[in-house]
């Protein structure tokens, strides 16, 4: 289950070439702001249409420019947690993650599975509390459990960690590698933080400013070898 | 003005009209906000038109589309045997081209202010267009769009100029409060007057009070 991009991605303010693969496991854009991380993620859930080239996913095409092919953002079947956690306040975190649910469930089952995704991101304290009340951790962690619940194959992560504390961050990090893992899951998260990187990638991806200039293999916590790749002296 | 006939006529007639305007409204104002198609501008400012045109101009077009002679007007007649002009259906009508563009346009301003990170969210759940909007979009717009809908009964309820054009002046058919306040003034009943200016007042009042609170300003 390997995601390919291989295209040009206008934001609206800048366009981005990007190209690389991502392998089960967990992929980490890695680049300064504004380089096309996010760009390029949203491109993957079909929020941007490539302006030429392709995505596809498990053989499975997303986009194709050249085609005029655009797979709706609804039908890739992708999980997603930005850096907002985009929760819904009129609803509780339980029913938040119930609408990933929404068309494959009556209404017990979703009740039912939804407990149990946020059971499984050890927040099944939270169901019933309003939605607005949680903390930036409690958020991220309903967040994914939403992006879990519809049994996607493929995790799109953008910038997850970058409005949580130390503890909460090292709690949900440990979270998705686990999850991830267990689940079998393509994962690529967009990170500006090499510790992020350190903890969880097994695949680097780095960009420059409107481009992708390179991919590396990664073992997950060699941290010397990734501050070699990305031109640091530690 | 001798009974509370026009009272009540026209809390009917604003009530009618304020359903109508607002499934209008709120499925223009959706689309306006979320479409990219020709024409757009065209039809928001046909839709904007009852502002700023003057109420009796509305109300003439009103009565050349709405006529005995008009192909509306004959048809209507055709089939319920009784013109459309002159009678409190015709009145609803007045009034709810009249509330039209308030419920579009503040219901359209509270769609577009919707954060689009949390329909972005819905879509990647897996949610089909229908249920964005159904979970998302107008559950998080409530508060805007029913500010657009009590603005609406307001313009409905205080309707003259295009009311008293289409739906005349007929006491205990189609004589609607403020067109009785009118009446008492011309007929030197200004008792009468004073207590209907007073009732529409404070109604007015009362609804630009509830579009505060709910938009979540004060006065």
């Amino acid at each position: 289950m390997t995601l390919k991009i291989a295209a040009k991605i206008s934001s609206g303010l800048f366009v981005v070439d990007v190209h690389y693969e991502a392998r089960p496991g967990i992929t980490a854009l890695f680049g300064p702001s504004g380089s096309g991380k996010s760009v390029s993620l949203a491109a993957v859930a079909g929020l941007l249409r490539p302006q030429s080239g392709t995505i596809s996913f498990n053989e499975q095409q997303f986009a194709n420019a050249e085609k005029s092919l655009h797979v709706r953002t609804q039908d890739r079947k992708i999980g997603m947690v930005s850096q907002n956690a985009a929760l819904l306040s009129h609803l509780s975190p339980l029913e938040n993650v119930a609408i990933a649910l929404l068309n494959s469930h009556d209404r017990a089952q979703r009740q039912e599975r939804a407990s149990h995704w946020l059971g499984r991101v050890q927040a099944e304290h939270l169901a019933k509390l309003p939605t607005a009340s949680l903390s930036g951790g409690e958020q991220q962690r309903v967040a994914l459990a939403r992006a879990l619940a519809g049994a996607p194959q493929l995790l799109l992560l953008d910038e997850p960690f970058s409005a949580l504390d130390q503890t909460s961050r090292i709690a949900v990090r440990s979270l998705i590698i686990e999850l991830v893992a267990e689940l079998k899951l393509t994962a690529i998260i967009v990170t500006h933080d090499l510790i992020d990187v350190a903890a969880l990638a097994n695949q680097l991806v780095l960009f420059e400013p409107g481009r992708t200039v390179a991919s590396h293999e990664l073992i997950r916590g060699q941290t010397a070898e990734l501050a070699r790749l990305v031109g640091l002296t530690i | 003005m001798t009974s509370w006939f026009p009272l009540w006529l026209s809390l009917r007639v604003s009530a009618m009209a304020t359903i109508f305007a607002s499934v209008a409204g709120i499925a223009v104002a959706y689309v306006l906000a979320k479409g990219r198609f020709r024409f757009r501008s065209l039809i928001e400012a046909v839709v904007t038109l009852p502002i700023v045109l003057p109420p009796t101009v509305l109300g003439y077009y009103l009565l050349t589309l709405l006529g005995v002679n008009s192909p509306i007007g004959k048809s209507w007649e055709r089939i319920f045997g009784a013109p459309l002009v002159f009678t409190q259906t015709a009145a609803v009508i007045a009034a709810s081209i009249s509330a039209l563009p308030y419920v579009v346009r503040t219901a359209r301003a509270a769609i577009e202010s919707v954060d689009a990170r949390l329909e972005a969210a819905a879509r990647i759940a897996g949610l089909s267009e229908w249920q964005v909007a159904r979970v998302v979009t107008f559950p998080v717009a409530a508060r805007g769009i029913g500010a657009g809908v009590a603005l609406g009964f307001a313009r409905a309820l205080g309707d003259f100029g295009a009311t008293v054009m289409v739906a005349g002046n007929i006491p205990n058919r189609t004589q609607t409060l403020p067109i009785a306040v009118y009446d008492a003034v011309q007929s030197g009943d200004l008792d009468a007057a004073r207590v209907g200016s007073f009732v529409l007042g404070a109604i007015a009042v009362i609804v630009l009070l509830i579009v505060t609170q709910i938009s979540g300003r004060k006065l």
